[in-house]
């Protein structure tokens, strides 16, 4: 029997909530006063929150959840008895514009599993990408997950009509990506990559006669990784992030905690997901680009292989290094300020401004809006001065959680 | 005493005139009362520009916008004193520890949240149109006096299409492209629209019950916003649903892939092997 609207948006949004991105920032200004529907450029606006505590700002749905790859995570694999359905090109068009009228979403992040082919899957989706843009008018947000398999010249087209692609590298090493997800290929989703880095350098050269060439994802590209599916540790993680991030000029690598699916497969465990250990990642992913952290730094003060789940890395970094502090607040550069626990990358800004009015005491940081409490170890201050805190053995204790009683079941 | 009545609508510029006058006859801070209704008369403003140059920098005026929207009654004048403080001493208002610096940042600060949270949470109905344009409308029950600063993101957006937003405080209608400010009389009456059950039925969908963070949802989208946003009504029963949807899937025993799946798996090894 056909399935109402109704019935495939239900499918097809509960096979897309596994992939974690949902950013609608960072594109080109645009909006609709020549014509047209749709705005977008600056932050992206979040419409809605749903009681995972994550926000809802496109509308993130499957074209299919036909899939003819075997990939054990995947709620979607050939091999699960998940119920199927398939959007026509214009239903997902009319999904899409009737929401964003009401204000409900930013744009559409399109995702899909593979039928018939790479090619014809990844030509489906820009035809629904092209018809919004070109017949529509539309000029929010689009996000496009690339198939890697499919031909270059096709994601280079993808890229004309989306603001985002993306790509998931799915797993942190090759040799579990070859035992979980056989169908894919490591090689083919880092050429794929690097072919995204090409097109967008490309993009931004004027040619002799001082043309631009037209825009090519002016939001760049995004990866994900599942944590917790496999053996891999934090280092591992956090070495091929830092790769990803380096190689392909990636704008965001997101961490998803495994989490259990309808439909399992044997192979993985059913486990709580990890949800710790995936904010960690996260804070441990911001050190690395916001900071100055180098990953050595991060990784050398986790000599297990994982960031310490009791406290965020930077104070891991900065009790593994104590030497360096207490760190003059008057006087110290921005660097070092950055790396105090506790000072975040606003308070270092709002510091340096309050230092040019005079020294900056223990009242003033409170009023800057830092976490005085968190750095009081790691700061010297013209009113404050941690004596021998710093060395104190049992510094660690002051931030850790109290210790809990183990649940026998 | 002076005293400045500010409009309901169109502050933004009465509060701007008026402190230039003010500031250029040197008048202090204190001798200026700002408040929206007074009942004791004082005098007017003085008429035309005073002797004294009034120096502002461009970052106080972006400050200005945010600050004059905040529900606080005393928001004018705070800008006012520290506009007149500015004239002999330049440092504070670029030291964010300074006290006035600090309370008018703030303030600045929870009028663009509450902006942020009306261009997020504004949810449109279809109405029954006659012209050619699509039509739709809207309440909304913003902390501030936002409904001017914010409805120029809505006219941008939504250029092809008709709506009016309607907020305690004021009313924007945007109509063939112009967009004007009313006073708002009554909450309007929005009739049911179609699409927010497919919303719902996204809404619902899209959550995973695995990963239950009530307290991340309610921080940013607080509780005081959910009775103009229809979707809300549906989180009770997810969050019932959600412990019995994780059992099932830990209690559900793998079965043996379909027959199809070996069938695509068997032609797509033979395809690869094959090139």
């Amino acid at each position: 029997m056909k399935k109402t609207l109704q019935e495939k948006l239900a499918i097809l949004s509960d096979a897309a909530k596994y992939d974690a991105s949902c950013a609608s920032s960072g594109t080109t200004r645009r909006d609709s006063k020549a014509g047209g529907l749709g705005s977008s450029g600056g932050s992206g606006i979040c419409h809605a929150y749903t009681p995972d505590g994550r926000c809802i700002s496109l509308l993130k749905i499957l074209m299919t959840n036909f899939c003819i790859y075997d990939c054990v995570y995947c709620i979607n694999r050939v091999s699960s008895h998940v119920e199927r359905a398939r959007f026509s090109p214009e239903e997902v068009i009319t999904l899409t514009l009737e929401f964003y009228r009401r204000n409900y979403i930013e744009g559409l992040f399109l995702s899909s599993g593979i039928i018939r082919s790479p090619d014809d899957t990844m030509s489906d989706m820009i035809r629904i990408a092209r018809s919004l843009r070109v017949e529509h008018g539309f000029k929010g947000y689009i996000h496009l997950k690339s198939i890697p398999e499919a031909s270059h010249d096709l994601l280079k087209q993808a890229g004309l009509f989306a603001d985002r692609l993306s790509i998931n590298v799915e797993l942190p090493t090759d040799s579990s990506m070859k035992r979980l997800a056989p169908q894919k290929q490591p090689d083919g989703i880092r050429a794929a990559m690097a072919g995204f880095r090409r097109n967008r350098d490309a993009s931004r050269e004027r040619s002799v006669t001082g043309k631009r060439p037209p825009r090519f994802a002016p939001a760049g590209q995004s990866t994900q990784m599942i944590v917790g599916a496999d053996g891999a540790n934090d280092r591992d993680i956090l070495g091929t992030a830092n790769q990803l991030y380096e190689g392909f000029k990636l704008k965001r690598v997101y961490y998803s905690a495994f989490s259990p699916i309808p439909e399992s497969s044997a192979v993985l465990p059913l486990i709580k997901p990890p949800l710790i250990r995936e904010h960690r990642l996260y804070q441990a992913d911001w050190l690395l680009r916001f900071y100055g952290f180098g990953l050595d730094e991060i990784t050398s003060a986790a000599p297990s292989g994982n960031l310490d789940l009791e406290i965020d890395p930077k104070l891991a970094w900065a009790l593994a290094n104590r030497a360096l502090f207490p760190v003059d607040v008057s006087r110290a550069a921005r660097h070092m300020l950055m790396r105090v626990p506790g000072f975040g990358a606003r308070t270092v800004q709002r510091i340096l401004a309050a230092r040019r009015s005079g020294p900056v005491r223990y009242a003033d940081l409170l009023r800057i809006g830092a976490r005085v409490k968190q750095a009081e170890p790691f700061i010297l201050l013209p009113d404050w001065s941690p004596g021998s805190l710093i060395d104190s053995a049992s510094l660690k204790a002051r931030y850790a959680p109290p210790p809990e009683q183990l649940s026998l079941f | 005493m002076y005293r400045v009545t500010l409009p309901e609508m169109g502050f933004q510029a009465a509060w701007r005139a008026a402190a230039r006058c003010l500031a250029s006859h040197a008048i202090p801070p204190e001798a200026v009362d700002w408040a929206d209704v007074t009942l004791f008369s004082g005098e007017p403003i003085p008429e035309g520009r005073g002797p004294n140059a009034v120096f502002v920098p461009k970052s106080f005026l972006d400050l200005t916008r945010s600050v004059l929207c905040h529900k606080d009654t005393q928001a004018p004048s705070q800008l006012y004193a520290a506009l007149m403080r500015h004239q002999t001493n330049r440092c504070p208002l670029h030291n964010p520890a300074d006290s006035l610096t600090q309370s008018l940042a703030k303030m600045a600060k929870s009028v663009r949240r509450d902006l942020h949270k009306m261009h997020a949470f504004v949810r449109f109905h279809e109405l029954p149109s006659v012209s050619g344009r699509r039509k739709f409308g809207s309440w909304f029950e913003p902390d501030h006096r936002i409904i001017e600063a914010a409805a120029p993101f809505f006219a941008k957006r939504f250029a092809d299409m008709d709506w009016t937003i309607a907020t305690p405080t004021g009313t924007a209608r945007f109509q063939a492209g112009k967009l004007t400010f009313h006073k708002t009389i009554a909450a309007p009456n929005l009739p049911e629209d179609a699409t927010t059950e497919l919303w719902g039925v996204y809404f619902s969908n899209i959550f995973n019950p695995a990963r239950i963070k009530t307290s991340a949802m309610r921080s940013e989208m607080p509780l005081k916003y959910w009775k103009n946003l229809p979707e809300t009504r549906l989180i009770p029963e997810m969050l019932n649903a959600a412990e019995q949807r994780v059992l099932a899937m830990h209690e559900a025993v793998p079965k043996e892939p379909p027959k199809r799946a070996i069938k695509i798996l068997d032609r797509r090894e033979s395809d690869i092997k094959g090139t």
